[in-house]
């Protein structure tokens, strides 16, 4: 190979979710489960078996009616950053399973490499990482619907979302082929970008000026890329895990609710 | 001294002698023994290097012959653009890979030559219109994800770089396949060693790391080419 196919600007990609937008359909949660190959059980009642790489979750503001006022949250992977890319879950993981990607700002999970420690779990203080206590099984003839860009994880490990790292790796493809190395902003977007019927999620590049979810959250480089936009916020900012999932809502005790605030603080 | 002192002396002298007799012969067995335990462990070694070098490699990959012979040798020398006449990326940057029947069809909807494997092909497959089983030998595992696009395209690589002069064969080999992984055999490699002389000799993930640090000069994170 000739070329440094690293030699492109580093990337940052990130998601901004419009919690006011947001209504709770759970359109993102199906998407990415038929996008990723995410097994189900015969029950899903029991949700904490359940493996759900996007969860939405349901907040409310904790007071009576005519006061009482809910949203809902979309969880997906944070891709923390941390410092330098000392994200919480990579950190510990004693396989290298998982691995921040200075080029794409992604947390990977390699299915091959993990050995089912589970300590990356423990570590990740979003919930957003899930364990096979199963193999996977798919109803009679279902196993021919699953798609084969994402490999089927085994029983005995540990998986999460990726932001469908296989469209950008397609993307790239594409771009290759036509002799490009920089991807427009909507040749990579989510699955659940996609599947947003209020358009709540925007997915792009925090590093690119001109992509949207650069526009929206206006992430300081200088602070780990906390949001300069003041209905914007991160999931436990005072963590330092410096994720890349940005929410944003003009309802203060949502934007409170982002983090661990004792009540009289603020 | 008495005669019976006598006598018991000449017995201890007797007992002497045989005992030195009978730690003679101990000796000559002990020898003999030796050479037997190395003879054994020689034929022991020499079993388990035929076990470990022959017989295993035997059991552990089954070997099927693809199911109609073809020559890139004979093809190449009748299409245009070489390789991508047959093996092409499609608009979206994917890969074709080994081609359909819908390929072989521009050509061979009639019988070409003269060969009878060409009559065959077309009778059972072109007129029946079913696709051909094709073993496909540099498939690799489900966890991987390889970008012809990116090798090809961006880095200017040739086909024979990876994949070897496969161009001027006149037929397939044998598809030997992992009994328990269910991988082709070109993907660990033929020598059992592990040693290989060419690039294409095996497809491991050792050994796209290693061009990958040579002529990239990183180590690739896990995910380029993971999936």
């Amino acid at each position: 190979m000739k070329n440094n196919h690293n030699n492109g600007k580093a990337k940052k990609f990130g998601m901004v979710i419009d919690l006011d937008k947001c209504t709770g359909c759970g359109s993102c949660m199906v998407a990415c489960m038929s996008e990723n190959n995410v097994p189900f059980k015969a029950d899903e009642t029991d949700k904490r078996l359940s493996i759900t790489w996007m969860l939405v979750y349901k907040l409310n503001n904790g007071k009576s009616h005519p006061d009482y006022d809910e949203c809902y949250l979309p969880r997906p992977c944070m891709q923390c950053e941390g410092d330098h890319g000392h994200s919480p879950c990579v950190s510990v993981c004693p396989a290298v399973a998982t691995d921040y990607s200075h080029e794409t700002g992604i947390v990977s999970q390699i299915y091959t490499r993990c050995f089912g420690c589970r300590y990356c779990m423990a570590a990740c203080p979003y919930h957003a990482r899930y364990f096979n206590w199963w193999d996977p099984a798919w109803p009679a003839d279902m196993e021919k619907y699953l798609s084969p860009n994402v490999s089927p994880r085994m029983r005995g490990i540990v998986e999460k979302c990726g932001f469908c790292f296989h469209r950008y790796q397609l993307a790239m493809d594409k771009a290759y082929y036509e002799g490009r190395d920089e991807l427009e902003e909507g040749e990579y977007q989510t699955s659940c970008t996609q599947a947003c019927p209020a358009g709540a999620i925007v997915f792009g590049d925090l590093n690119n000026p001109k992509h949207a979810v650069h526009k929206i959250a206006l992430p300081d480089s200088k602070h780990g890329g906390r949001p300069k936009n003041p209905n914007a916020f991160r999931l436990l900012e005072r963590l330092g895990t410096n994720p890349k999932v940005y929410y944003l809502s003009s309802r203060k005790w949502v934007r409170d609710s982002g983090d661990n605030y004792r009540p009289d603080e603020k | 001294m008495s005669a019976s002192d006598d006598k018991l002396q000449e017995g201890a002298t007797d007992s002497a002698i045989n005992a030195v007799s009978r730690n003679h012969e101990k000796n000559e067995q002990a020898d003999n023994a030796g050479g037997i335990v190395i003879l054994f462990f020689i034929i022991g070694l020499a079993a388990s290097m035929i076990v470990g070098w022959i017989v295993f490699p035997k059991l552990l990959y089954s070997q099927k012959d693809q199911p109609i012979s073809f020559s890139h040798a004979i093809h190449n020398l009748e299409v245009e653009d070489g390789c991508e006449s047959c093996h092409f990326f499609r608009e979206d940057g994917t890969f074709s890979g080994v081609p359909k029947l819908e390929q072989c069809i521009d050509c061979h909807e009639e019988v070409q030559g003269e060969s009878a494997d060409e009559a065959y092909f077309v009778e059972e497959y072109v007129n029946k219109g079913r696709e051909v089983p094709w073993l496909i030998y540099s498939r690799q595992p489900d966890c991987v994800f390889f970008s012809h696009a990116a090798h090809v395209k961006k880095g200017e690589m040739e086909c024979n770089t990876c994949h070897g002069p496969i161009e001027d064969s006149d037929n397939l080999k044998p598809y030997q396949e992992n009994r328990l992984t269910g991988v082709s055999r070109d993907i660990w490699g033929y020598n059992i060693g592990g040693f290989k002389k060419n690039i294409w000799d095996r497809m491991k993930m050792d050994d796209c790391a290693e061009c990958h640090k040579k002529s990239l000069g990183v180590k690739d994170a896990c995910f380029v080419c993971h999936k």
